[in-house]
């Protein structure tokens, strides 16, 4: 039952070949048999996910069920859940239970949905290997020496693992793409302001946006129907219509133009990875597909420029775990100055004490012009390269990542390597564009990720030639050995 | 040496918005700790702050009201720094682009001048909680009632001089917000604050001297006297050739003396950056337009007025056109009586009185302006002599009944003046006191005067209401024909 995709759990939940309670006891049992080895759960929530499965049960019977009505599900552990721990990851916030849910939560609630829990992640999102995780690193269900991708390591893992068929997670450089690579799965990350922020732990709010881990590209259409809505409660939330993700999943591409940036496809690329996204695009045209060669000039300034902006807004965001008035607090504090630098030194790890300490640099008095403001500057210059290339392309393709998944270590004692993680990925949160990663190949028996950029809220569009992918080519459908 | 005095204020001003700036939470003061503080103001972990349009447009509107360029684009930045009653460890306010840019009030000066201070600016901003310090034995306790509750900081150009227009400029600013009812300007439960910038210099120098800041001062009262004390401080200190240190202080009204406050907090670095979790606020000229055709008639406009148009004194405009209510009070009692002048009279007399003896607001009165007009009316026609019309006012005041009328005949208040009954109450009053009258005759001419006394207080008590005139004018011609 675990290798079912959300698409057949609905059909034959609504067929009545199985309960929701059924499917749900299933796999709540795969996560304690497997996810011992794997650490891709912070809090499982079984009593929980049984109480909603029984309930999703009884409106099936009631004759008012959605297509996600019983289908479990998992929740990165940055979305606050009512009562239930919401750890964003951090010793912070190891005790911290949100008294609401978040938006995204919330839909996935009112649509039936069955949540079996949490899903670990690099601390508050900072990290591209989970290995900063508070409660342990992710293992890849490829080869648990190896690290699953971040932040959202946790999501990809327990869907690659096929312990859950699908996870909410959040991308704020890469977080989605970077894991559904390492993972060979599907993940995507929407158009900034398509997917409420509201009770969403905030990493730099400019960036962050939740998006989908699934195994198919079906399957995050489906995820996609019911997470995106428009949200009064958060004011970067675009007020635009949802479309039926799903509706146009099929139509052709025939004629569609790709454009291939120079910038992404480098030299230090290995020639087997280029490989892997050559033989991808090659199928696209076999599809009727036009390739069209693009520059996206400004490429080589986008980490550097993200790695202003985002610490600069985290160092801001994380300023509310002070020890006051929730999360972790030191013990006996002297003074109030004391209760601060103990609770936060204690509290949070080294990665994100280094982007509050960068954050923190970056804007301080006479600093604040030559780094912050500039890194602004050229943002724009970034989203401007973007606009220019899609006004001669449908969908940009490239690598999502640069390597496939890495050695628990490599990169932990070199912040400059493990931020390269993310060389491809993050300009499309610097642009606010959306962008997908589904698998199209393998080196050395790990799973290598296509990136698919669109244009703004053309989600259906790079849905719609992910699927045609997936129709056409069997990647997605690969299992980690031991898993099947 | 002659030094000249420098002094700039920053006044906070919580908009009268029903609920937060950021958040759904009431904005009501003076309920159970931290009852009005939901999940936004405590700055859970994945709130998202939502801006209230009422606090815009109640900043656009005091904006009109001082002649202010209106921010038609305003940006909200993140102040960062730590303390406890700061729940998201910044403060969302505006730096670069307020709301209101630069802009002026007249402020009156006690030689009957007028002085133009020019606004350099307000923003809109969020404020913070409260720390208690008492109650909680070696820890203190924190009230986010008021976190985020919008305010406007309006920050004046140095030009004020002496703590005197610097009270006035107060003054002033809180009859403007209060006119517009964007604030309830309720100083003491802090509703408008002030803190004090002051430095001095050398007569005849261009450049500022070190300025000190003296924060939070919460009465017209005190700004002056706390300005005066620091002025006092500094100029000792300039006199003995010493430096002043740029740093924040604390007034102690008790001593009357200013004190340094912890030096660390002047030395913060407050990371300004534009709010991301915001957008900026962008209006148009409509938008303005809109608002500007809501604003009421401003305190110099209606002082200007009752001058010109109802031949008051300036001091009396101004004493009752700096406040709305007592203005409005004033002019809808004065349509009635017809009289402005006698109008004013009351109401800065007897009325004035009351509102200081019962400490209450001219609403809070039990007098409706519409009741003092028909007293002030029957004072006019000459039904009500002016001990009567006091005593209607009383009995209102003090709550024995609300019908003019009904009182005045109740009371037998109603002046006689028709000479041909007064002769007849008073021919009946030496009837029935003929020891007076032997005594009054035996009472040499010139002192046949004072001897009238009693006379007059028997037959005003034979009868309430008789005009005192005509009373004198009949005893006198009755006593002589005696």
């Amino acid at each position: 039952m675990h290798n079912k995709t959300i698409a057949e759990i609905s059909r034959d939940l609504a067929a009545g070949e199985y309960s929701s309670t059924e499917i749900t006891t299933d796999l709540l049992a795969r996560v304690k048999d497997l996810d011992k080895g794997l650490n891709s759960f912070i809090t499982v929530t079984e009593e929980q996910a049984l109480a909603q499965a029984k309930a999703a049960d009884e409106r099936r019977a009631a004759g008012n069920a959605t297509p996600w009505t019983g289908v479990p599900m998992a929740h990165k552990d940055i979305f606050c859940t009512k009562g239930v721990l919401t750890t964003c990851g951090s010793k912070m916030l190891s005790n911290f239970e949100a008294p609401y849910d978040a938006t995204v939560v919330e839909n996935f609630n009112n649509a039936g949905a069955v949540s079996l829990g949490k899903t670990n992640m690099d601390e508050f999102a900072m990290g591209s290997s989970n290995e900063t995780s508070y409660f342990g690193p992710v293992k890849n269900p490829w080869d648990t020496d190896r690290v699953p991708g971040g932040s959202s390591g946790g999501s990809a893992a327990a869907v690659a693992a096929r312990l859950v068929p699908g996870a909410t997670a959040t991308d704020t450089g890469g977080s989605i793409r970077q894991p559904a690579a390492l993972c060979g799965i599907t993940g995507l990350k929407p158009t900034y302001g398509r997917v409420s922020r509201w009770g969403m732990i905030a990493f730099a709010s400019s960036l962050d946006q939740a998006g989908t881990m699934t195994r198919t590209v079906e399957d995050s259409a489906m995820m996609m129907n019911v997470m995106a809505s428009f949200d009064k409660k958060d004011s970067t939330c675009v007020e635009r219509d949802v479309p039926d993700y799903t509706s146009t999943l099929n139509d052709s591409i025939e004629g569609m133009t790709i454009g291939l940036p120079t910038e992404y496809f480098r030299d230090d690329i290995s020639a087997e990875m280029q490989q892997q996204v050559r033989n991808a695009i090659a199928e696209y045209e076999k599809m009727g597909a036009k390739v069209k060669e693009i520059s996206l000039p400004n490429t080589h300034l986008s980490v550097p420029t993200y790695y202003v902006v985002a610490p600069a807004e985290c160092s801001a965001n994380l300023s509310r775990m002070d020890g006051v008035r929730f999360g972790y607090r030191c013990e006996d504090p002297k003074d109030i100055e004391d209760l601060y630098c103990r609770s936060r030194g204690e509290g949070f790890g080294n990665e994100v004490k280094r982007r509050i300490m960068v954050g923190a640099y970056a804007l301080s008095a006479g600093f604040y012009d030559a780094y912050y403001k500039k890194a602004q500057q050229v943002r724009r210059l970034i989203k401007n390269d973007f606009v220019e290339a899609f006004k001669d392309v449908d969908v940009i393709m490239s690598p999502t990542s640069p390597t496939p998944a890495f050695k628990f270590g490599e990169k932990t004692d070199d912040p400059v390597a493990m931020y390269l993680e993310d060389i491809f990925t993050i300009a499309t949160n610097l642009a606010g564009l959306p962008g997908m990663s589904v698998p199209c190949g393998q080196v050395n028996n790990l799973p290598v990720g296509l990136q698919l950029i669109g244009n703004y809220f053309d989600e259906a569009r790079i849905l719609n030639a992910g699927h045609k992918f997936q129709q056409a080519t069997d990647w997605h459908l690969k299992a980690p050995q031991g898993i099947e | 040496m002659e030094w000249e005095v420098v002094i700039g204020l920053e006044i906070h001003a919580q908009l009268a918005t029903k609920s937060k700036i950021f958040s759904g939470a009431s904005t009501a003061y003076g309920a159970e700790a931290n009852t009005q503080a939901c999940a936004v103001d405590l700055g859970l972990p994945g709130v998202l702050p939502v801006f209230n349009e009422e606090a815009l447009r109640m900043a656009v509107k005091f904006g009109l009201a001082i002649d202010a360029e209106i921010g038609l684009k305003s940006v909200f930045d993140r102040k960062n720094y730590f303390y406890p009653d700061s729940p998201k460890g910044y403060q969302t306010t505006q730096l670069h682009h307020p709301i209101v840019g630069m802009g002026h009030i007249d402020i009156e000066l006690d030689d009957g001048e007028t002085r133009r201070i020019n606004v350099t600016r307000a923003h809109l901003e969020e404020d913070a909680g409260k720390s208690v310090h008492e109650g909680f034995s070696g820890m203190s306790g924190i009230d986010l009632n008021r976190a985020g509750t919008p305010l406007i900081e309006i920050v004046s150009e140095p030009e004020l001089r002496t703590a005197k227009e610097a009270a006035a400029y107060f003054k002033k600013m809180h009859s403007i917000v209060t006119y517009l009812g964007v604030c309830d300007g309720d100083l003491s439960q802090g509703s408008m604050r002030c803190d004090c910038n002051v430095s001095l210099r050398p007569k005849g120098q261009e450049e500022f001297g070190t300025r000190t800041e003296i924060k939070n001062v919460n009465s017209f009262r005190n700004v002056e006297r706390a300005i005066n004390a620091e002025i006092e401080r500094q100029m000792d200190i300039l006199e003995d050739g010493g430096v002043i240190l740029q740093e924040t202080r604390l007034y102690d009204a008790d001593k009357n003396e200013t004190r340094a406050m912890r030096s660390k907090e002047v030395e913060n670095d407050y990371r300004y950056f534009p709010c991301p979790d915001l957008l900026p606020v962008i209006i148009d000229q409509d938008y303005v337009d809109a608002v500007k055709e809501t604003l009421p008639e401003l305190p110099d406009a209606k002082k200007a007025r009752f001058e010109n148009d109802h031949g008051l004194s300036a001091t009396d405009a101004a004493v009752l056109a700096a406040n709305r209510d007592l203005a409005d009070f004033f002019e809808t009692a004065a349509k009635i009586a017809g009289d402005y002048k006698l109008t004013a009279n009351w109401v800065q007399g007897d009325v004035s009185a009351a509102l200081n003896r019962l400490e209450v607001g001219i609403n809070e009165l039990n007098i409706t302006a519409e009741q003092l007009g028909r007293i002030l009316q029957l004072i006019k026609d000459n039904t009500l002599n002016n001990g009567g019309a006091k005593e209607v006012f009383n009995a209102l005041v003090e709550g024995k009944g609300d019908d003019v009328d009904g009182l005045v005949d109740s009371l037998g208040l109603k002046q006689v003046s028709d000479t041909g009954a007064i002769e007849e109450i008073v021919a009946q009053v030496l009837v029935d006191n003929p020891k007076l009258v032997e005594g009054y005759l035996a009472t040499p001419e010139e002192k046949r005067g004072k001897a009238m006394g009693p006379f007059i207080g028997l037959t005003r008590k034979a009868a309430k209401g008789v005009n005192p005139q005509v009373v004198m004018e009949v005893l006198k011609k009755k006593l002589e024909e005696l």
